[in-house]
């Protein structure tokens, strides 16, 4: 464990990206304590610049709501959609790939034509489409974000199923009678976490861009303030109020490079012989 | 296996992809909350019994479910996608009238996206193999990892407020100046300026992932032993680059260039948005905002079969570039 850390911190970005990940956790964590107000609350004057007011840093919005509020609430929305959104795409993922995987023959065919039919159709489209017809709210954005994303899972934990099966221990495990079940679980799956793992954190990443995107579109959840929606308010407003959607953006670039940088980091940190490769 | 069983076996699977999209749309509107006539009908039929009536009887909403889907099948089949009550225009017209804009802007920012992200790719794998001027492969890799971190968007209001708002260089909204009634040449420059910005914010994510896949792909090939064998003999670096690795290293990249058209048309919808574009990812905005469901499911059948169609090119594509790859091989590579 302590060579993984040292692994994981001779990495400059990956640390960079875990102090900045913290920092939004921390964050959405105090914006209750912080804005006892709600983000929708009108508070001040409208179209208050930044910087200009020392009690609305980032300004406010043509309705005279804090920006800073907002900031702080959308952050909530953007790391809960994509860490839930994410594990439910893994548990499907994982248990379509590990059945394809551990199987083969053709209950493997007929999960893999299965999931390739979902990696090609357009995936924003699909979640367009998922969260409009069951009414925008945060069940249906984590729904829909679940269904365009676990194909991937599916077809990496596949792969590691099937070179592992092949492995003495799992042979071993099948000689003395272990159930497939506990097979699945206890020897195979363990040995295939660290590329699922590394994945999980690619896949909130593009989580909480898709996120971003529906609720952009106007297909955000009505009772929380998010980032997308608040650049998608600001659209209108863009020759008068540029920091509108200025900050929301910078808010989601630095979130989701972070949680890049630390997924990069991990993969760094769990695969030390690929690092030294030269890749 | 020869090229027509190769071709045949390709279109059937394609053809289970669209039928399935379809299925998809069935379930989905009945799948939603309340009467599915209602929810086609969206808002705008709410006060209208008479068309709720009609297309309960359209859809035979009285019969077993298995009867349904044929009867929206057989009307999938013969392209009838619906109606759109807003519109007063069958869905399909609409989104053929929409269709050549958005072509327009996905292959720009296709071509856009594939040359210079391929070009940016060789230039940081060369710099990185060769050992000087590091710090340009380090640098190209940094806005790459930026650009996939940013919103796509976001970025787009980001160049109408730099390129439109404060600069004033290049229009910000639409296809084309209204009401200037350009003809000809100049009706092709004015489309051209308007296409800028929307080009290069749609095409920017995806010339980040061309600039990743291309460089990772050619220090791979780079390390081989035919390459070396050519340095070996004395081949001039740039031929090296050009002619043995370059070729070696592109299979990937068209690999993704297939994949690619699927998420590009989810991410018009974003970019048609932002730059009011009149193509089918603006039209897919309206119907939301109009609830316009059959308009809406209309649009995701018909990119759904254009995602299928480019996919379908790209297979024969791969198989006349190399011809190493069988049918099944496509995924040892992906």
């Amino acid at each position: 464990m302590t060579s993984f850390l040292r692994r994981y911190c001779r990495n400059a970005g990956a640390v960079a990206g875990l102090v900045v990940l913290l920092a939004v956790v921390a964050v959405s964590f105090l914006a209750p304590l912080l804005y006892e107000e709600s983000p929708w609350m009108m508070v001040a004057d409208p179209l208050i610049h930044p910087f200009a007011d020392t009690a609305y840093p980032f300004g406010t919005d043509m309705l005279g709501r804090d920006i800073t509020a907002g900031l702080l609430y959308g952050a909530r929305v953007s790391l809960l959609v994509g860490v839930v959104s994410t594990a439910v795409a893994l548990v499907f993922g994982i248990l379509i790939g590990a059945v394809a995987g551990y199987c083969g023959g053709r209950i493997d065919d007929a999960l893999m034509r299965f999931t390739e039919f979902f990696q090609t159709i357009p995936q924003l489209a699909m979640a367009v489409v998922i969260v409009a017809i069951f009414n925008p709210s945060i069940y249906s954005i984590v729904g829909a974000i679940s269904v365009v994303s676990w194909p991937p899972v599916a077809r990496l934990v596949r792969g590691e199923f099937l070179t592992l099966k092949q492995r003495e221990f799992v042979q071993a495990a099948v000689v003395i009678g272990q159930r497939p079940l506990r097979i699945i679980l206890t020897q195979i799956l363990p040995n295939a976490m660290s590329p699922i793992i590394v994945s999980a954190s690619f896949m909130i990443a593009t989580a909480i861009l898709t996120e971003s995107a529906l609720s952009f579109l106007g297909l955000g959840d009505r009772n929380m303030m998010s980032w997308g929606f608040m650049i998608g308010a600001a659209r209108t407003m863009i020759r008068e109020a540029w920091w509108m959607s200025v900050w929301p953006g910078v808010a989601i670039l630095l979130t989701v490079l972070a949680i890049n940088l630390i997924g990069e980091g991990l993969n760094d940190a769990m695969n030390p012989q690929l690092r030294r490769r030269g890749e | 296996m020869n090229f027509l069983s190769f071709f045949v076996s390709r279109l059937g699977k394609a053809l289970v992809v669209v039928l399935g999209v379809v299925i998809i749309n069935f379930f989905l509107i009945r799948l939603a909350p309340g009467d599915p006539a209602t929810v086609m009908a969206g808002e705008a039929g709410a006060g209208d019994a008479a068309y709720v009536a009609q297309l309960r009887e359209e859809f035979g909403l009285d019969k077993p479910v298995v009867t349904q889907l044929g009867i929206y099948l057989k009307g999938v089949a013969h392209l009838d996608l619906g109606y759109s009550y807003r519109n007063h225009l069958p869905v399909l017209d609409l989104i053929l009238d929409r269709l050549p804009a958005t072509f327009l802007l996905m292959s720009g920012a296709f071509v856009f996206s594939i040359v210079l992200g391929v070009l940016l790719g060789v230039i940081a794998a060369r710099t990185r193999y060769e050992n000087r001027r590091r710090w340009i492969d380090s640098a190209v890799m940094s806005g790459a990892l930026l650009l996939y971190a940013t919103p796509l968007f976001w970025l787009s209001l980001m160049a109408i407020i730099l390129f439109s708002v404060v600069l004033g260089w290049l229009p910000a909204f639409g296809m084309e100046s209204v009401g200037a009634g350009y003809t000809g040449l100049a009706r092709a420059q004015d489309i051209a300026l308007h296409m800028v910005l929307p080009t290069v914010s749609l095409g920017c994510f995806f010339m980040a992932v061309y600039v990743r896949l291309t460089r990772a792909s050619m220090l791979e090939v780079m390390g081989m032993d035919f390459v070396k064998t050519a340095r070996a003999k004395g081949v001039p670096a740039r031929r090296v680059i050009r002619v043995h690795v370059l070729r070696n290293a592109l299979l990937p990249v068209i690999t993704f260039a297939g994949i690619q058209l699927g998420q590009m048309a989810g991410g018009a919808v974003l970019t048609e948005t932002v730059f009011s574009w009149p193509g089918i990812g603006r039209l897919m905005f309206d119907a939301l905002l109009q609830r316009d469901y059959q308009l809406l499911l209309g649009i995701f059948f018909v990119t759904s079969a254009l995602v299928v169609v480019f996919n379908l090119a790209t297979d024969i594509l791969y198989r006349f570039i190399d011809p190493r790859i069988a049918v099944g091989g496509r995924e040892a590579a992906a």
